[in-house]
């Protein structure tokens, strides 16, 4: 007997054999509708309704309302929003999607609803309790349910996978909460295909399949997707998308896919769809050939965008040579740089007017595109490598020309950049140089480790119109500062930009602004360094901007000044009676499997890439969203893509020819506590006198009942306890043989791969502290042997026992450092160094302890008081200045 | 036997108004008031409700009268016994005593009964009304994003009146006079946390409201969005009552008779009020016009709502041992 699923609105909507196809409305879905989401962000109730109307007149059988956006209270617009539509009889006719990846949301959207909606969606992400607990309340608050194809392990993205997932929930939904069988619907996850990636071949085929066994094996289930997702390769060619929706369609629905989530205006009519498209479109599909993508592909080319645009591949080679130019900059096209350079040069007669005229209209352009959002960083740094390559093509004849007049062109304006002495780390400030330079700025470039002599020197022979500094590590800050004082020693008066990951409005403002006269201006992103230097070279802005600017840090210090105060904190005393409580006696302590230190040197690459976490590569480009899903964003989702696979060519290339050389060394000592949170370390258990001691601070905020004052300390037994405990070190990096190859793609004048390599670099590093911090659980130390995690949950950090890093919050002390790489000779063994600041070099490096106990955690050191760093400093045996000068960012007093 | 063997033998009767009946005593406020609330600060005449705590004999009375005349089903006196509605009196804090003090009244009054015919058990249904706020409405015609009453405020108050009943001893629970499905799904909610919770359950029924000729409840469904909109909880009976005579609500309990997979209950008014706010039709038209219910089969329970009395649920259930009950068919087979 066949059960239907029912849906009410105000209306009945009941889904049969017969119904064919349900089409759920997307449009009021602020991931999917970057229009709506404008609507919504800008409070823009009344016209957000009438896309739901829309959708309704449209033919909308349910509407999907999707409020998941960073910098939305998602839970109060879903509410508002339901609430809303409940008061429109033409909308609220529909049964409504609720579509959430958060439970609350979704929660507070069934509160709202009269009718029998449907929930989008659940999933064993979580585990089967809390998969079973959403379960009954959705069918306690009335409503049919989507599940994902998600389990503990993540997404399903093969056959097998999408089935065991979909068995195991059916299953468990309809033996264990008795939610009734019609009323689920299975998404098996549409994936994006012709993406260039192997693995993604199959991904349609694999879901026809998932589709059809569904329909058979689970009884009266239904099978529903986002259309969409299927053709986001596509981006921007519209033609093709609606091609693939309506194949895909019409493949899935042969295949059993009886609900769908779909924008009808993309969609072809399926015997419409031009034979020759039809054909590459199901070969991608279908997986039908190895060509099939770059078949596709091809036709994509003829057909790109709308009908204006309908030309050749190469039908932008007709235009001008100024308009040639401007195209090759703006996509980032290097092939036919330079013979138009070339031309140029033959139509203006001087090289500079080449520069100042067409290239630098066509950097404006991109200038104006990015400002404007319209294009993401990896395109602009592309542009740069169009830039420099032109510019470079031009040099020649600019000396020549020199040499014959004896004259110097003068440029917009000139802006040096370091990153400052000790510190080692400048993508970001790369990315700010290229950003400046596809902006008519000159950048002189320092590089990193650079003396606040070299910045003073160089800036005044080049008579540089803005001084840009950059750092990672929170030593950088008092450099910095350093700088500035200089500069007012010198009397200079050139404004000074302040940036990088540790730098802050609030340190710039308290710190760096009152010690130097001259404009200080915080630039939080590579996209601000633009408008900040402009206002700053332009003599009508430069004063008033300053004043503005000047004043916004003065008001900040004194509201920082009054803040200050307002916060609790407890003497070390108390905070070292509140630490964390362990039984000591009823811990088991697993002793490792070797005692000293073991080198891993060229240790294999391969083994690396598995354990990248990509999330953080895509921070570093300015591209928000998580990895994977970023790379279906709607937004940045092609950006992100082609920047993804640059990234695996690039990583392959490394990989293949080892490129770079990985080290590591790693360390297990017996350890015991001291009562003022030192660690003692000794060669063997049996010795009674320790060869080294490591310091760790502790909280001092006030805080909760029942939450303790961490310090790292509290998970290594103290010695009182009689038992033996055990610590181990670590260093580890990836970033030997950067140098070279930097240097060889900064011979081509590509910057795109200069950045490229050094954030792959950095993420190896972190893949090899991952992969290493994995086999020291389950063999080295060998304290959980049997674990067994995806990537997603290492990254997540799931795993037993924790491996802080000194100078990040939990011990933000960066001296520690010394101590560990004493202890394991890491300079010597495997080719790390320590600056005077305290950072690793090569950059691309990690280091750390392993606490293996279950109750070690990551924490934040926040703020800390003067009896600590007194008590601290003896313990050190290090002056109390020094000590509050590494740990400034953590006084709660001001030195 | 149980009331489900029971019902599928014939048609039981429900029965009629309670405040048709007690506007026929002459109460005063101080009557309302008995000594307990003398010195409340709020008037309480019209609090029909509280009758069962101050004016028990009365309530007990009414309920007699009720099963005298055949019903085999009384309804509690606690249509506004939520802590929401009592707040127009101010009496919200007494909300789980007046439950808990209803359900007893009945149940006593309905064991003296059952005692004397064993073969004929009756029953006491706990009414939960629809209160007097909207969750899926705004009062507010300039604000339609507005909601006056949340779902959760609901389920708060409905898990009390819940628990009041069910441990006064009702027999069944009745969702009632329902013309905001949302505040339905509420109590529904409410109903199921506290079977979960006290690991107690009875048969729930579950009545909504077509408010006009339109055949929509007030908040807007049709009968079968209104039925789809329910059914997730395994239900006893679904049906309609009030704001209509027995002919005007025949349509739509022929929607139900035909989609519903449980039985049909139907308590229509004793027609449409007079200008005066009466109800004139009498027992016999009444009684012809729910027979007609009867003749096609459509329902399983009948009774009376606004304006009927011990002699229309008489006439009504002399009429309904003459019928079959409406079989029960799982429908879209």
């Amino acid at each position: 007997m066949h059960k239907n699923l029912r849906l009410s609105g105000l209306e009945p909507v009941t889904i049969t054999p017969a119904s064919n196809f349900v089409n759920i409305g997307e449009r009021t879905n602020v991931t999917g509708s970057a229009r709506f989401l404008k609507l919504i962000k800008e409070d823009k109730f009344d016209e957000a309704l009438e896309v739901a109307l829309d959708q309704v007149r449209g033919g909308a059988q349910v509407i999907d309302v999707n409020m998941d956006e960073g910098m939305l209270d998602s839970r109060a617009a879903m509410v508002k929003f339901l609430n809303l539509m409940a008061a429109e009889p033409e909308i609220a006719r529909v049964p409504v999607m609720i579509d959430s990846s958060k439970w609350e949301v979704i929660e507070a959207g069934l509160k709202c609803l009269q009718g029998k909606g449907i929930v989008n969606s659940i999933s064993l992400k979580a585990g089967e309790e809390e998969f079973i607990r959403q379960a009954k309340l959705v069918r306690r608050y009335g409503a049919a349910v989507v599940v994902m194809a998600f389990d503990e392990e993540g997404q399903a993205d093969t056959l097998e996978r999408r089935i065991s997932i979909c068995q195991r929930a059916y299953s468990l939904l309809v033996d264990k909460v008795k939610f009734p069988p019609e009323d689920i619907i299975f998404d098996p996850n549409i994936f994006p295909v012709a993406t260039g990636i192997e693995q993604h071949r199959n991904y349609a085929v694999d879901f026809f399949k998932a589709a059809k066994w569904i329909r058979e094996n689970l009884p009266h289930a239904h099978v529903s997707g986002g259309v969409s997702n299927v053709s986001f390769s596509f981006r921007g060619n519209q033609k093709v998308r609606e091609a693939m929706h309506s194949a895909f369609l019409y493949h899935a629905i042969q295949h059993g896919m009886d609900m769908g989530i779909v924008n009808p205006t993309m969609l072809e009519v399926y015997n419409e769809v031009d034979k020759e498209l039809l054909e590459r479109v199901e070969d991608v599909l279908l997986n039908r050939r190895d060509d099939a993508t770059e078949r596709l592909l091809e036709y994509a080319e003829t057909v790109k965008g709308s009908a204006r645009k309908k030309e050749s591949d190469d039908a932008w080679r007709s235009g001008s040579v100024e308009e040639r130019i401007s195209h090759a900059l703006v996509k980032g096209i290097l092939d036919y740089i330079d013979q138009d350079t070339e031309e140029a040069r033959q139509k203006y007669g001087r090289p500079l007017n080449v520069i100042e005229g067409p290239l630098m209209a066509g950097m404006n352009v991109v200038g104006d595109l990015f400002g404007a959002g319209k294009m993401f960083l990896p395109q602009v740094v592309k542009s740069a490598r169009v830039m420099k390559r032109a510019v470079a093509y031009l040099e020649p004849y600019l000396q020549e020309e020199k040499r014959l007049s004896g004259e110097t062109g003068k440029p917009a304006a000139r802006i040096l950049m370091a990153t400052v002495k000790g510190d080692v780390h400048d993508i970001g400030k790369n990315i700010v140089g290229v950003v400046l330079a596809c902006n008519n700025y000159e950048v002189i470039d320092l590089g990193v480790m650079v003396p606040a002599e070299k910045i003073l020197e160089t800036a005044k022979q080049e008579k540089v119109d803005i001084i840009g500094l950059s750092g990672l590590i929170t030593p950088s800050l008092d450099e910095m500062v350093y700088v500035a004082r200089e500069m007012q020693r010198e009397k200079l008066e050139i404004p000074l930009l302040i940036g990088g990951a540790t730098t802050s409005r609030i340190h710039t403002a308290v710190k760096i602004d009152p010690v130097y006269e001259g404009p200080v201006v915080h630039v939080l992103d590579a996209s601000r360094s633009v408008p900040v230097s402009s206002e700053l070279i332009n003599p009508n802005s430069r004063k008033s901007f300053t004043t503005k600017v000047k004043s916004e840090y003065e008001s900040l210090r004194k509201e920082h000044e009054s803040r200050r105060q307002e916060k609790n904190y407890i003497t070390l005393k108390a905070a070292r009676e509140n630490q964390v409580n362990i039984d000591w006696q009823a811990e088991q302590i697993k002793r490792p499997s070797f005692i000293g230190k073991r080198a891993l040197l060229n240790f294999p690459l391969e083994k690396l890439v598995a354990y990248i976490d990509w999330t953080p590569f895509f921070q570093t480009w300015m591209l928000a969203g998580r990895y994977p899903g970023i790379l279906t964003d709607p937004v940045v989702g092609a950006e992100a893509l082609k920047l993804f696979n640059d990234a695996q060519s690039m990583l392959n290339d490394i990989v293949k020819h080892k490129k770079l050389t990985a080290n590591g060394m790693v360390a297990f000592y017996p350890a015991k506590r001291s009562k003022t949170d030192d660690v003692k370390l000794f060669h063997s258990e049996t010795d009674s006198t320790s060869f080294a001691r490591l310091h760790f601070l502790r909280q001092q905020n006030k805080k909760a009942p029942g939450l303790p004052n961490f310090s790292l300390a509290d998970f290594i037994a103290p010695e009182d306890s009689g038992m033996v405990d055990y610590i181990g070190l670590f260093a580890v990096t990836t970033g030997i043989g950067l140098e070279q190859c930097i240097d060889e793609f900064q011979a081509k004048h590509d910057d795109y791969s200069v950045i490229m390599i050094k954030a792959l670099a950095d993420r190896l590093a972190e893949a090899f502290a991952e992969c290493l911090h994995e086999q020291v659980r389950k063999e080295l130390w060998g304290y959980n042997p049997q674990e067994k995690f995806s990537n997603e949950e290492l990254i997540k950090e799931a795993y037993v026992g924790i491996r802080p890093a000194p100078g990040y919050p939990a011990c933000p002390d960066h001296t520690e450092k010394r101590t560990i790489f004493e202890i394991l000779d890491a300079e010597k063994e495997a080719g790390i160094k320590l600056t005077e600041s305290c950072a690793m070099y090569p950059a691309s490096s990690v280091s750390g302890y392993y606490l293996a106990n279950k109750q070690a955690k990551y924490f934040g050191l926040g703020k800390i008081e003067r009896d600590q760093v007194e008590e601290y400093a003896g313990r050190k045996g290090m002056k109390i200045e020094e000590v509050e000068r590494w740990l400034a960012p953590n006084l709660n007093y001001d030195i | 036997m149980k009331i489900e063997d029971i019902l599928k033998e014939r048609i039981l009767v429900l029965d009629g108004a309670m405040g048709t009946m007690i506007q026929r005593y002459p109460l005063t406020e101080d009557d309302f008031r008995g000594v307990r609330f003398k010195d409340h600060a709020h008037p309480l005449k019209g609090d029909n409700d509280l009758l069962s705590i101050t004016q028990p004999g009365i309530i007990q009375q009414i309920h007699r009268e009720y099963l005298e005349a055949g019903a085999d089903i009384i309804e509690t006196n606690t249509f506004s016994s939520t802590s929401i509605a009592q707040a127009d009196y101010q009496l919200q804090d007494i909300a789980y005593e007046l439950n808990y003090e209803s359900a007893r009244i009945a149940k006593a009054v309905v064991d003296e009964f059952s005692n004397q015919t064993p073969h004929k058990p009756r029953y006491v249904a706990g009414a939960l009304g629809p209160t007097n706020k909207t969750a899926s409405l705004s009062p507010n015609v300039n604000d339609p994003g507005y909601r006056a009453i949340t779902f959760d405020e609901l389920v708060e108050a409905y898990y009390t009146q819940t628990r009041g009943l069910m441990e006064g001893g009702v027999d069944l629970l009745l969702v009632e006079t329902i013309f905001d499905t949302l505040n339905a799904k509420a109590a529904l909610f409410a109903i199921q946390n506290y079977f979960e919770d006290s690991g107690r359950q009875v048969p729930v029924m579950v009545s909504g409201t077509i408010t006009d000729a339109s055949g929509r409840t007030l908040s807007g469904q049709t009968t079968e969005a209104f039925m789809i909109s329910v059914t997730h909880v395994p239900l006893l009976s679904i049906g309609l009552n009030c704001a209509l005579g027995a002919n005007q609500l025949r349509p739509y309990l022929q929607v139900m008779a035909r989609e519903s997979e449980t039985f049909v209950s139907a308590y229509p008014n004793a027609g449409l009020p007079n200008e005066f706010g009466h109800y004139d039709q009498t027992p016999d038209e009444m009684a012809a016009q729910i027979e007609e219910y009867l003749k096609e089969g459509l329902v399983n329970i009948v009774g009376g709502c606004c304006g009927s009395t011990p002699d229309h649920i008489r006439k009504i259930a002399e009429v309904a041992a003459k019928y079959k009950p409406r079989v029960v068919e799982v429908a879209h087979a």
